[in-house]
């Protein structure tokens, strides 16, 4: 069902990060609605910051996706790992045909991140604060080994809530590890409310200063920004990175922009139909 | 055993450069040794086990193999997701050593009574749960744990517990240690209270009861043929440990002698009862408390082998 034109590239350098994201959010929508899934929104927030990783920073072989000097990509928001399956697929890992076994009874791809059988998800994810721990060991690994691989965790904003990943914050600048970069989807909406209503985060990139990081804040819809500041990691030389992305959620579909609703919501054929007109689905 | 342990981690280490230590703040006087000599292989995580042990993973996920350390429930139960999702469901080759299991930090209060922690582990897929019943145990096992690639958890006593076996054993994880060979019952015993076993055959033995321990130093997976054994040539089975009696050795071995079709005549746990301790007391006070002193073991083991021997006598009437 994933049909539209695309060009396979092997290692990632042919392709462009916009079309990249473009895919991304067609594939996301496309496997949601097959599986009438949730989590369209908190996929569509993060389009531009996988389309980036995946296309121009990340140190990753499709044919080989255990080499052990591959940077790790490890989605701690778990939940939001449609897109990451289909970048992935458009990357080479497995075929695209895997994205229509999506969240469906014996299929191959589980509805949060699922690292058994599927090459390319190092960590499975879905229960929060997960990630950012086991980055921070791979982080600490790789500087003891001597080993020039780096380290990049995408957590969503409300997973913030967990003490867990406080704890790996503290140990992370302590540690001087700057080979471990986060990258924070923060596109303000949570489960139940915003991010304001629910546990206030703010002044957000203070608390990652304070704990010893370099921060930088970025539109992460804008596919230069996110470019430029992934490829000057480490920001500062002894310190974590912290990239907060300042995104929307459900960008991409004016229905599902900044709307809690899409969560949850798996649309239906109305809605899907009117999304992937959005999305250019067919240009 | 904890002094055996560091034995056992230092020789692994100094052989294996894959071997790290990694600590929750808390093994004052016994770590520095090990941090000193490998510095690079030794981490304090600080007051922090959800983050000691996502950091563990992703440290054997990098190759490593990782010991994580601290005391009683702090390693497991507090970061018992972090157990579950990030080393077994990953097959972390991750080692949890938690010290003061059972009622080792007794005077400390509920809080410190590491009396579950059996049980929950054993329910893990892919975790191997070992708990040995006396130094010597202790330090083939910390070997044997190491070998094994995937998840363990070891659970050790405190410092300074004599050596119950003699001389050189014969150590392999899963398969339980028989000491004496009498038919009249046998006593499985996990942990630290393999020394009350022992001392609990030889009372009964001068009472004319023949009985024999079997040493179920690794609980999961357990020693299936040996239990099958013991229900076939004894006629009762007593299991003994430091651990409530839900889940553990006594759930563990009844669960497995119940679908065998091989019940022996008579059946017994000895264990704490599923309750939070209201008593404070050291860790012998509370094993008598518990009824896990020698002298309660026996007159238990006693009052079972009486009954089913009267109601042997009985039926033939």
């Amino acid at each position: 069902m994933i049909k539209d034109k695309a060009v396979q590239s092997e290692n990632g350098a042919g392709m462009r990060p916009e079309w990249l994201a473009k895919r991304i959010r067609l594939a996301t929508l496309r496997m949601i609605c097959n599986a009438r899934s949730s989590h369209v929104g908190s996929g569509f927030s993060m389009a531009e910051l996988l389309a980036v990783l995946y296309a121009r920073i990340l140190r990753v072989d499709a044919k080989n996706p255990e080499w052990a000097e591959r940077d790790r990509f490890v989605l701690s928001k778990g939940h939001a790992c449609a897109p990451l399956y289909a970048v992935l697929a458009e990357r080479g890992f497995f075929p695209r045909e895997w994205l229509e076994e999506f969240y469906v009874d014996g299929g191959r791809l589980a509805g949060h991140a699922t690292h058994v059988g599927v090459p390319g998800v190092e960590i499975s994810t879905g229960s929060l604060g997960h990630g950012l721990p086991i980055a921070c060991g791979m982080a600490l690994a790789g500087k003891r080994d001597g080993s020039p691989h780096r380290i990049f965790a995408l957590l969503s904003d409300g997973e913030c809530d967990e003490g867990s990943n406080w704890e790996a914050a503290l140990f992370a600048g302590h540690h001087k590890l700057d080979n471990l970069i986060v990258i924070i989807d923060y596109n303000k909406i949570q489960s139940l409310g915003t991010v304001a209503e629910v546990l206030q985060l703010e002044p957000f990139a203070a608390k990652w200063q304070a704990f010893g990081w370099a921060v930088r804040e970025i539109d992460g819809h804008n596919l230069e920004e996110i470019e430029g500041v992934l490829k000057k990691v480490p920001l500062e030389k002894d310190k974590p990175a912290c990239v907060i992305a300042h995104t929307i959620k459900g960008k991409g579909v004016s229905f599902m922009e900044n709307k809690l609703l899409w969560h949850y919501r798996s649309p239906d054929a109305d809605e899907m139909a009117k999304a992937l007109a959005e999305l250019g689905a067919g240009e | 055993m904890r002094t055996a342990f560091f034995r056992a981690l230092t020789e692994l280490a100094e052989r294996d450069e894959r071997v790290h230590l990694v600590v929750g703040d808390l093994g004052f006087g016994v770590v520095e040794t090990f941090a000193k000599r490998f510095p690079n292989r030794f981490v304090n995580a600080g007051v922090a086990e959800q983050n000691m042990t996502g950091i563990a993973a992703g440290m054997a996920l990098s190759g490593k193999i990782v010991f994580t350390y601290s005391i009683a429930n702090f390693p497991i139960l507090r970061c018992l997701e972090q157990v579950r999702n990030d080393v077994c469901y990953h097959n972390a080759n991750v080692k949890i050593v938690a010290v003061g299991g059972g009622l080792a930090y007794g005077s400390l209060g509920a809080t410190h009574h590491a009396t579950e922690d059996l049980a929950i582990l054993r329910s893990l897929p892919r975790m191997v749960v070992v708990a040995p019943g006396d130094p010597a145990e202790t330090e083939e096992a910390t070997h044997a744990i190491a070998a094994h690639d995937g998840p363990a958890y070891l659970r050790l006593g405190r410092a300074g517990e004599a050596n119950v076996h003699e001389g050189q054993i014969d150590f392999q994880l899963g398969t339980a240690i028989q000491l004496g060979s009498g038919k009249d019952f046998t006593l499985i015993s996990t942990g630290g209270l393999l020394e009350t076993g022992l001392q609990v055959i030889a009372m009964l033995d001068r009472e004319g009861l023949r009985g024999r321990v079997l040493s179920m130093h690794t609980l999961k997976p357990l020693d299936e043929t040996a239990v099958l054994a013991a229900a076939r040539q004894t006629n009762a089975i007593f299991t003994l440990e430091e651990h409530s009696v839900v889940g553990g050795l006594g759930g563990a071995v009844s669960e497995f002698l119940a679908e065998s079709g091989e019940m022996p005549m008579a059946f017994k746990r000895f264990g704490v009862p599923s309750a939070f301790s209201s008593i404070i007391g050291s860790q012998e006070y509370l094993r008598a408390q518990h009824g896990l002193s020698a002298d309660r073991v026996a007159e238990g083991i006693r009052s079972v082998l009486e009954k089913s021997r009267s109601a042997a006598v009985a039926a033939t009437d």
